[in-house]
């Protein structure tokens, strides 16, 4: 059977269609021009000109960029931390999270406390400077004078993410775990091959919130990491930017293209690796959305 | 009341004549000795159980509590140098100097101007970008076509998977002031061509103006995460069975009556646990996307409480006044969230926590 459609249904529709145009293009617009700006000549860029498209093509913004050693040198950084951070902060919640989904765990409450009370209740940045300040000199002390070390093992851990490991290992029927267990399975064994396999998707969701928290820190980054050679890539990008928007330091600028173009490259050459590993990963960020509301 | 003494827990036995121990007193401590007794027997036949808490409970103690300690600052006397422990106790003098109890001085005026913008950055943030997502999830719905809606689903996420230093030196880039070499950014150009504001404040730079701060920050705050949060509420109305449509049909409902009585019912859980987390964390506005776009052009309407301790705290090394900003700040958001969580739990057996 088909309907008609009535009047305030294609009233609601064409509403619909034309907002969701405007608002999907609004979203793609500053994207699409910033590509247009990083590869337009000098005089296109700085007048305006480019609206959309690119006009007098040049690729000498990239080039600049990726001849520049300390670029490379921020994304290997970066990608030091993502990895390391990642497996440092996921190793450990899946730990703690197994732990803390067994019923027969002692203390159980106190210990499901002391992780929500530091959601509830932050020291704040001034504190955590000062804590993290410490936490250098003890790492200095023992030897680990690579201030990277010190993001990756101080910072990062959250306690939502536990939460979330813990209410997918609770999600396992207990039945399973017996049986391993009657099977002669030791306690890791129980965790590796039983409740890993068993929650997959909420272990890669995890990953991916502490892949995500890794790869876009930057106040903590720019606050700890002393030495220029670590800064990670979103330091490198904030320290250009401020200096390539500062009037002074721009005022000699004489090459071919605008400087405005190196920041734009920039932008880009930090948004295509995302975009590229987006498909693989998009079914867990669209899970990530629907596993916030946490039951206890 | 009487103090309890040693002799409490004894009986003076008359014929005897000495005290002897009570037994109940006996029973109890052997409650209590077996208590630790079975704790401890219980921990080390499950011993990898409890090992593997150890390094989390470590991780959140040294950067997550010991931080609290040094939260202690906020009472004590301002010197950045000595540990917490060395300093002389001031009492509640850093939050008198706040909230004005000290004599009215600039620092607690900005203080209130912080306090301030912090709420109306929630609060704006709360009326404008709570709607969009379930605007935009409506209309989502609306597309019947799979592959025109996943594109234009692409195109809103797209926003998210910026960092905040890249999405804010974006907006940075396109706001910009102009200057002798290079004109204007061009989205301040389009404003000034079509005459929403005059060329020479967009030529001065919209984020140099503190009248626009606030625009721009929940303007770049849909643009950024409107698309992303839509997705909870889109997979919400996509659960509807085309039944209930059918069934809303039949009875005569319009367009309207069936966003009325199927859809937003449907959604409305989803709604109030949203919004109960949005006011549990009004007051934890994120301070790096504001840290990243303000400048000292822009204090009076940007500078919010984090970034106020923080320029307070890490540039001009006043600590304990920092520690103090902080620790308000905290606790009203703590309040917040858990009279958010509490509200949650009564009206929809929800809990976030």
């Amino acid at each position: 059977m088909k309907r008609k459609l009535e009047i305030t249904e294609l009233i609601f529709k064409v509403i619909s269609y034309t907002c969701l145009t405007v608002f999907a293009l609004c979203c793609l617009y500053p994207f699409v021009y910033a590509i247009s700006a990083s590869i337009s000549g000098r005089e296109a860029v700085e007048y305006s000109r480019v609206v959309l498209f690119p006009q007098q093509l040049q690729f000498d913004a990239f080039s600049r960029m990726f001849n520049d050693s300390m670029f490379w040198n921020a994304y290997t950084n970066t990608l030091f931390l993502t990895f390391y951070g990642t497996i440092w902060a996921l190793f450990f919640s899946i730990l703690g999270g197994y732990a803390l989904s067994k019923k027969r765990l002692l203390f159980r409450r106190f210990f499901n406390f002391f992780l929500v009370f530091t959601m509830w209740f932050s020291a704040g940045i001034v504190p955590q400077y000062l804590n993290y300040l410490d936490t250098r000199d003890v790492f200095n002390a023992m030897g680990i004078t690579d201030d990277k070390w010190l993001v990756v093992i101080a910072m990062g851990m959250a306690a939502m993410n536990i939460i979330l490991l813990r209410n997918a290992f609770e999600g396992v029927p207990s039945d399973i775990e017996e049986a391993a267990i009657v099977d002669g399975a030791t306690e890791m064994q129980v965790l590796t091959k039983v409740y890993i396999p068993m929650s997959k998707s909420t272990i890669a969701t995890v990953a991916l919130f502490f892949a995500i928290s890794r790869w876009n820190g930057y106040f903590w980054a720019r606050q700890m990491i002393q030495n220029s050679n670590e800064h990670p890539l979103q330091v490198f990008i904030r320290l250009r930017l401020e200096e390539y928007t500062d009037p002074e330091i721009m005022a000699g600028w004489n090459e071919s293209y605008a400087s405005d173009s190196v920041i734009y490259a920039l932008i880009v050459c930090s948004i295509v690796p995302i975009l590229v590993i987006y498909p693989f990963i998009q079914k867990y960020f669209a899970k990530g959305v629907n596993v916030g509301g946490v039951k206890e | 009341m009487k103090k309890p003494m040693a002799g409490d827990f004894l009986i003076y036995d008359k014929t005897t004549g000495a005290y002897r121990a009570d037994p109940e007193q006996l029973v109890r401590d052997d409650v209590e000795k077996h208590y630790w007794r079975n704790v401890v027997r219980t921990v080390i036949k499950d011993w990898r159980l409890y090992l593997m808490l150890v390094p989390m409970i470590l991780v959140f103690l040294f950067w997550r509590y010991f931080p609290m300690y040094e939260l202690l600052r906020c009472f004590k006397v301002d010197d950045a140098v000595k540990p917490v422990a060395d300093q002389y106790f001031s009492g509640f003098y850093n939050f008198k100097l706040l909230l004005g109890g000290a004599g009215s001085d600039q620092m607690s005026l900005d203080f209130w101007r912080a306090l301030r913008n912090t709420f109306l950055l929630s609060f704006y943030g709360l009326l404008f970008g709570f709607p969009m997502p379930i605007i935009l999830a409506l209309f989502f719905n609306e597309i019947k076509s799979n592959i025109l809606r996943s594109a234009y689903q692409v195109m809103t996420y797209l926003p998210k998977f910026m960092s905040t230093v890249v999405m804010t030196s974006l907006v940075t880039m396109l706001v910009k002031q102009g200057s002798i070499t290079t004109e204007m950014g061009i989205i301040s150009r389009m404003l000034a061509d079509i005459g929403l504001i005059t060329e020479e404040v967009a030529n001065a730079g919209l984020l140099n103006n503190p009248g626009f701060f606030r625009a721009i920050y929940q303007i770049s705050g849909i643009w950024e995460g409107a698309g992303y949060d839509s997705i909870v509420y889109f997979a919400a109305i996509i659960a509807i069975s085309p039944t209930s449509y059918e069934a809303a049909q039949i009875d005569g409902a319009g367009k309207m009556a069936q966003m009325r009585y199927v859809v937003l019912p449907a959604i409305l859980s989803t709604i109030v646990i949203m919004l109960i987390t949005r006011i549990g964390s009004l007051l934890s506005v994120g301070y790096e996307k504001v840290l990243l776009l303000y400048n000292t052009n822009t204090y009076v309407t940007a500078d919010v409480v984090s970034t106020f301790s923080q320029r307070f705290g890490l540039e001009n090394k006043l600590t304990g006044v920092a520690s103090a900003a902080e620790m308000m700040g905290n606790l009203v958001s703590m309040l917040l969230v858990i009279g958010a969580n509490t509200i949650s739990r009564k009206a929809s057996d929800v809990s976030l926590y």
